[in-house]
This record gives C-alpha cells, sequence and structure tokens, in this order.
C-alpha cells in the first residue's frame, strides 16, 4: 500500500508533469533540429516563432469562442491550430524570401544567419508585444481534468491522488500524431527523403536533381506547424506569455543539442531527458520518500535537490556534460 | 578614423544638445550617461567577437555579477547577519568547491571505466548533501537576520569605485570558468552556453538572498558624487546655479549627472586607448589572424586555445566593469531588471551597427544605438498618433495602438540590425 502511495505520488508530481512537458520540448526541439539540418544554422527566432504562432491560435480562438463555436470537452484552440499554422508558414516563408535567402545564396558563414535570426527574433518579439501585449494569456477551455485527485482517491481507496489534466493528455496524444507523421513523411515520402538526401551532403543532393529552395520551403512549412503546435500545448497546459517563449529557447535548444543537432529522433529523446531531469531535480521528495522509508528514517526536509528558480541550471548542467563527453550529441548529430 | 567616422561622431554632440534643448537637459545627460556605459559594454562584445570571432551571448550575466560587486564592495557590513552565519556560509561554499575539486581530481586520476564512473556519483552525491547540511541552515539564519530591512551579509563598506575592476575582476573570473569548459565547442554551442550561463547567474542573484537580497533589491548605494540634497545646501554651489538662471534643484542634479559623466569618460578614455593599443599591436595582429583563418594561426605556431580564452576573459572583465559602473549610477541592484533582450542582444546590435572588429565602431554604435533605445518610445507614440489620428476618439483600436507604442522598440531594433546586417554588413564604422 505505502509503496503503491509512493508510485501515484511519484506520478502525480513527477511523471505526468515531466511527460506532457517532455512532449511539448521535444516538439519545440524537433523545429529548431530540421532548421540545423536543412538550412545549417542554430535559429535563435524559434522561441518567438513559437510565441507568435500561439498568439495567432489565441486570436482564433477567442474569434471561435466569440462565435459560440466550441469542441466540447476539449480546447477550442484546437480548431485554430490549422489556421495558426498557415499564418505562421506565410510569416516564415516571408522572413526566409527577405533575410535568410540573401545569405544562403551568399554562401554566408552561419554564424551571420545567427546574428540574422538574432534580428528577426527581436521582430518577432515587438511584433508579438505589440499585437496581444506582454501580459499572461489564458486560453484552455473545455473540461480541465481527464481525472481529478478526489475522483482518482474514491476509484482506488488511496490516500494520494493521481491527476490528470486534459491538456497533459492532449499534449501526448498530439505529440505522438505529430512525431508518427514527421517521420513517416521522412522516411516514406519522395519529399522527405530528398529532404533527408539534402541535410546529408547538400552537393549530392543537388547534383541528384533535388531542388534546394523547394526543400528549404517545405523545411519551413513543416517547422511552423511543429513550432504552433508545440507553442499551443505549451501555453494550453501552463499559459502564454510572450517572455516565457523567449525563455523556452535554452531547454528546447538544450534537447537538440544533448540529443544530436539535426537529428530528429535525438530531439525527441533529448526533450525527455531534459524534462526529467528539471522536474525531478526541482521537485521536493519528501512524499514519496515518507512512503518508502521507514518512519524512523523519514526526512525532515523537503529534500529538494534545487529550487525550482534554477530549473535553467538544470537544462545548462546537462547540455555542458553532454557536450563536453560526447560533442555531437548523444545520437551523432551532425557538425557544420 | 575616415573623415565619415568623424562626422558620426559629430552626431553624437548634436544628438544629446538636440535632446537638451528639446526636451530636457536631466533627459540629455541621462542617455549621455547611459550611453558612455552602452559603449563600454559595446568594447567588451567587441572584443570578443570583432577581434576573436568569440559568439558571446551571455552579456547579461556578467553586467549581473558586475552590479553584484557594486553591492559587495560598497554596501556597509551587517554584523548580525555575520555573527548569525557568515562564517559557516562561507565554509559550506568552501566545502563545495573542495567537493567539485575533487571530483575533478578523481577524474583526472583514475582509469576510465565503470569502477571510476560509481565512485564519482558517490563522491558527488555525498558531497551535495553534506554541502547543503553545512549551507541551509547558515541561509536560512541570514535570512532570518532583519529580513525587512537587511536578511543579508551586506559588504565590505569600501568606497563604491574600488567596485568597478572588483567587478571586472568578478566577470573576468566566471568567464574564465565558463571559457575553460566551453570554448573549444563549436560558435553556436558556446553561444547556447554563455546564453545558459547568464540565465542561471540572474536566477542566483534573485535566490540567493543571503548574497544580494534576492527581488527585495538593494537600494541606496552610496554614491562617488556628492547627492543632490547636499549641494542644494551649500550656499556656494546654489550660488554658482542661480547665477546661470538655473533653480537649485535642477542645477544639482544636472552637477550630479555631469560628475557621472565625466567619470565614465575617464574610464572610456582609458579603455579605448588600450584597446586601440592592443588591436595595432603585434597580438592585435595576430588575433586577427586567429579569427580569419584557425588553421593557418595554428600551423604558424600560434596557440589559438590559449588566445581564445585570453580575449574571452578580457572581453568580459571589460562587460563587467561596465555592469559595475552601470548599478553605480542606478545606485541599486534590481535582479529582476535584467532582460536578456535588453542587455544582451540591445548590445550585440550595438556592436554590429557600430561596426564589428573596430574599436572606435562600438562605442559609436553604443551610442547610437542607446540613443534610439531611449528615443524610439516617444517617436513611437508620436508616429502611433498620426496613424491613429483617423480614428474616432474612444476606438478600442486606436487605445490600444497607443499603448503598445512602448513594444516599437524591439521591432526597431530588430529591423535596424537586419538592414545593416543586409545592406552594410561592415558596420558604421568599418574594420580597416
Amino acid at each position: 500500500m505505502e509503496a503503491l502511495n509512493a508510485i501515484v505520488a511519484l506520478s502525480n508530481f513527477v511523471l505526468v508533469p515531466a511527460i506532457a512537458y517532455g512532449s511539448q520540448l521535444a516538439l519545440g526541439a524537433l523545429g529548431v533540429t530540421l532548421i540545423y539540418g536543412i538550412l545549417r544554422f542554430s535559429n535563435f527566432a524559434h522561441g518567438d516563432t513559437m510565441a507568435f504562432g500561439t498568439m495567432v491560435a489565441i486570436l482564433f480562438t477567442w474569434w471561435l469562442q466569440s462565435m459560440g463555436v466550441s469542441l466540447g470537452p476539449l480546447p477550442t484552440a484546437l480548431l485554430a491550430l490549422p489556421a495558426a499554422i498557415a499564418v505562421t508558414a506565410l510569416l516564415l516563408l516571408g522572413t526566409d524570401r527577405l533575410v535568410y535567402r540573401f545569405y544562403r545564396a551568399q554562401k554566408a558563414v552561419p554564424v551571420i544567419m545567427v546574428i540574422a535570426s538574432f534580428g528577426v527574433m527581436l521582430v518577432l518579439n515587438g511584433v508579438v508585444r505589440l499585437i496581444i501585449g506582454p501580459g499572461d494569456q489564458r486560453f484552455a477551455d473545455g473540461e480541465r481534468f481527464i481525472i481529478t485527485a478526489l475522483d482518482f482517491r474514491r476509484m482506488t481507496g488511496l490516500d494520494e491522488g493521481l491527476a490528470i489534466k486534459t491538456t497533459q493528455g492532449l499534449t501526448l496524444v498530439t505529440a505522438v500524431i505529430v512525431v508518427a507523421a514527421l517521420f513517416w513523411f521522412l522516411n516514406r515520402t519522395r519529399t522527405g527523403k530528398s529532404m533527408r538526401a539534402f541535410s546529408d551532403n547538400e552537393d549530392l543532393a543537388l547534383l541528384s536533381g533535388i531542388n534546394p529552395e523547394r526543400v528549404v520551403a517545405i523545411t519551413w512549412i513543416i517547422v511552423a506547424g511543429l513550432a504552433v503546435i508545440a507553442g499551443v500545448l505549451y501555453g494550453l497546459d501552463k499559459s502564454f506569455k510572450p517572455f516565457t517563449y523567449f525563455q523556452l529557447l535554452l531547454p528546447v535548444f538544450a534537447s537538440a543539442i544533448v540529443g544530436g543537432l539535426g537529428n530528429p529522433l535525438g530531439a525527441i529523446v533529448g526533450g525527455y531527458i531534459i524534462a526529467f531531469s528539471e522536474v525531478g531535480l526541482t521537485y521536493a521528495w519528501k512524499k514519496v520518500l515518507g512512503y518508502l522509508m521507514p518512519e524512523s528514517l523519514a526526512p525532515d526536509g523537503l529534500v529538494q535537490l534545487l529550487s525550482t528558480d534554477y530549473k535553467f541550471a538544470v537544462s545548462f548542467v546537462i547540455l555542458v556534460l553532454v557536450l563536453l563527453f560526447r560533442p555531437t550529441g548523444l545520437f551523432r548529430g551532425k557538425a557544420v | 578614423m575616415t573623415t565619415r567616422g568623424y562626422l558620426l561622431f559629430a552626431l553624437i554632440p548634436v544628438m544629446i544638445i538636440g535632446v537638451g534643448t528639446l526636451q530636457s537637459w536631466n533627459l540629455a545627460l541621462a542617455i549621455l550617461n547611459m550611453g558612455l556605459i552602452s559603449a563600454i559594454m559595446a568594447l567588451g562584445v567587441n572584443m570578443q567577437w570583432g577581434y576573436a570571432g568569440l559568439f558571446n551571448i551571455g552579456v547579461m550575466g556578467f553586467l549581473a555579477l558586475g552590479g553584484l560587486a557594486a553591492v559587495i564592495v560598497s554596501m556597509p557590513p551587517v554584523g548580525g547577519a555575520w555573527a548569525a552565519g557568515g562564517l559557516r556560509v562561507l565554509l559550506g561554499l568552501a566545502f563545495g568547491a573542495a567537493t567539485i575539486a575533487g571530483a575533478v581530481a578523481l577524474y583526472k586520476r583514475m582509469a576510465p571505466g565503470r569502477k571510476r564512473a560509481l565512485v564519482l556519483a558517490v563522491f558527488v552525491v555525498i558531497g551535495f548533501f553534506v554541502y547543503r547540511a553545512i549551507f541551509d541552515p547558515a541561509v536560512q539564519a541570514i535570512e532570518g537576520y532583519n529580513p525587512a530591512t537587511s536578511g543579508y551579509l551586506g559588504g565590505l563598506g569600501l568606497p563604491i569605485l574600488f567596485a568597478w575592476p572588483v567587478g571586472a575582476l568578478f566577470a573576468a573570473g566566471a568567464a574564465w570558468l565558463i571559457a575553460k569548459t566551453a570554448l573549444g565547442l563549436r560558435s553556436d554551442y558556446l553561444a547556447i552556453a554563455t546564453l545558459g550561463i547568464s540565465e542561471i547567474i540572474i536566477a542566483m542573484l534573485k535566490n540567493e538572498d543571503w548574497l544580494s537580497r534576492g527581488v527585495k533589491n538593494v537600494v541606496g548605494l552610496p554614491r562617488p558624487v556628492p547627492y543632490e540634497v547636499d549641494l542644494q545646501k551649500s550656499p556656494g554651489f546654489v550660488d554658482f546655479v542661480t547665477g546661470y538662471g538655473m533653480d537649485p534643484a535642477e542645477g544639482s542634479s544636472i552637477a550630479v549627472k555631469l560628475a557621472y559623466a565625466a567619470l565614465f569618460l575617464v574610464v572610456l578614455a582609458i579603455l579605448i586607448w588600450l584597446s586601440e593599443k592592443a588591436l595595432n599591436s603585434p597580438w592585435g595582429r595576430m588575433m586577427r589572424a586567429i579569427r580569419d583563418n584557425e588553421t593557418a594561426a595554428e600551423a604558424m605556431g600560434k596557440d589559438v586555445k590559449r588566445r581564445h580564452l585570453q580575449v574571452f576573459v578580457l572581453g568580459s572583465a571589460v562587460i563587467g566593469l561596465a555592469g559595475a559602473m552601470m548599478t553605480t549610477l542606478d545606485g541599486q541592484l534590481t535582479p529582476a531588471s535584467y532582460q536578456p533582450l535588453r542587455f544582451t542582444f540591445l548590445i550585440w546590435v550595438m556592436v554590429i551597427v557600430g561596426g564589428s572588429g573596430n574599436n572606435w565602431g562600438a562605442v559609436l554604435g553604443g551610442f547610437f544605438i542607446w540613443f534610439f533605445w531611449v528615443e524610439v518610445e516617444p517617436m513611437g507614440r508620436w508616429a502611433m498618433d498620426l496613424l491613429t489620428s483617423g480614428l474616432a476618439e474612444d476606438s478600442a483600436l486606436r487605445a490600444h495602438l497607443l499603448d503598445s507604442a512602448a513594444h516599437m522598440r524591439l521591432l526597431t531594433m530588430g529591423l535596424i540590425l537586419l538592414l545593416v546586417l543586409r545592406f552594410s554588413p561592415r558596420g558604421l564604422i568599418p574594420e580597416r
């Protein structure tokens, strides 16, 4: 019984939140890693792209809500996703046309592209704040919980409750569908294969008649989809605030680099590694340990290894350790 | 410098005087003071990026370390807090450092393998818990001492001007640690690593209340210049300013700002003289050679890794110095005000716009971009007024647009960066 309680408490406070957060990070990291693989630069505007897409989704959601449209128990934001992805894709294609294409044609060094992405980041940041303001926005509606802590206790008779938010379940399901679709696309379709070929060896791909501009355009569209989905899921789960999305850049990049930049599978694994370590190290283990240890040994303090404010430090330390001992990441990413 | 350079520099006094006559002299001098500090920040980033091509986007963290130095050097020590747990905190920190040093020694001494990993893990975990056992009670005791007014250890009570070199030392120390671990990495990995470090430093300042009072802020830092109130009390000063037809309140605040400007100008002049000397010496030529072709420089027998380490530490020290100066000017340390867009990416815009690799360019970029950063807001408001003049007075859209004029800043800075990078990638004053 004690052990069961411990497992339930662990799932409630660590496993479930970490799985949801990890899925969001993985989707974000996939976007970063695809850009790196195909366009060969680290896109610092990715966090703000996520913020922009989420903002568009929120605006559509508000419009739908004002029309009285809803998805019943599911959040209305899901209905707004396609439109938000379309708008964000147009934006990204626009920035590519106006900013990045010039440097690509010049064969500029990647660092210049990174600095250009600083500029895009500042502009997007300004646009988002201009349109929706710097404050917090909540846009989740529908059923809040799949199962509440109270129901769980009543059902099982345990002391500990397990609450699963709708948004957490939704995040996992959506992430699985999106990742499956992405891998199917990359591995099974002609376009996907041409993208991988382009990523592996640009010159060879050009020789075999692959149109680079088409590959780049498709990459941006896919990245728009990934960024918007990741951003909306994160916003539904927590809340939307432009600055938080900018700060997501660090864990997202850490996930992509830990997995190996340019490697999609690595991005997913990296996302979960970062999320589990962040949640695990900042969680106060007192409750779980209290169930597992004999009464006399039960800890006095909170047994929290790090205060939650240091969560950036966790992604950072993992990042540095991986870079020191395995510089190309766990899954052999590429180096430009 | 070319004629173009001189002309551009001549614009700075024009802009300052323009603000002085059109808006107010107080604002003009405030822009000048922060412009001088921004120029020093840009000089530091320019050393790393312009001389050596190192990609540091952790500027904010080094600035904050400089600010911390200002607190630690200048605030009076809090005796009660020291008695409550000062020595124990130092002991805890020493133990933590010893644990890390021990772990590194173990890693180097033992043969690679599962045994080493296991021993290392056990050593680090035990070390961590002992460290927390020593450290935590001391922190609680210190933070419990008079939390409303102190709740931290205070500083050394020295004149605040000493904090400037100490700020540089703090930043240099942090930079050395980062460089030792991350400089060997590729450029964008170094960028992410520095971004992470700067976020951690800010998190530390916000949470380690025993050190910096956290988000409760340290206010009322001592000043290197006289206080306005004292000036207004001195009859000689009052006679002097009324002789120029100014009222004593305004005159005193202008006098204080001018005194700061003189101090900052001296520092900037020394730094720019040193960096020009360095850049035009064999050392500077070697740095540029390394930047332009690492492989060739290495083949010529240059120790690329050491030179990178050296210039990274130097540049960070300059940024730390600027951070201490900024906190001195503000008279307070407010960890929550450190925002990466303002304190990291804006400095980068300064360097790129001014001309990376050129010290004068960095200084010019620092002034120009800071000027626009301040002035874009009134300009944006004016533009929005003009744009929305066709809309009804009570229109919601108009109100929203007028409210968000403040966010025009980031947008403008991003556009300036993109335009300069595209059409004049070498900046306003290009490197020779």
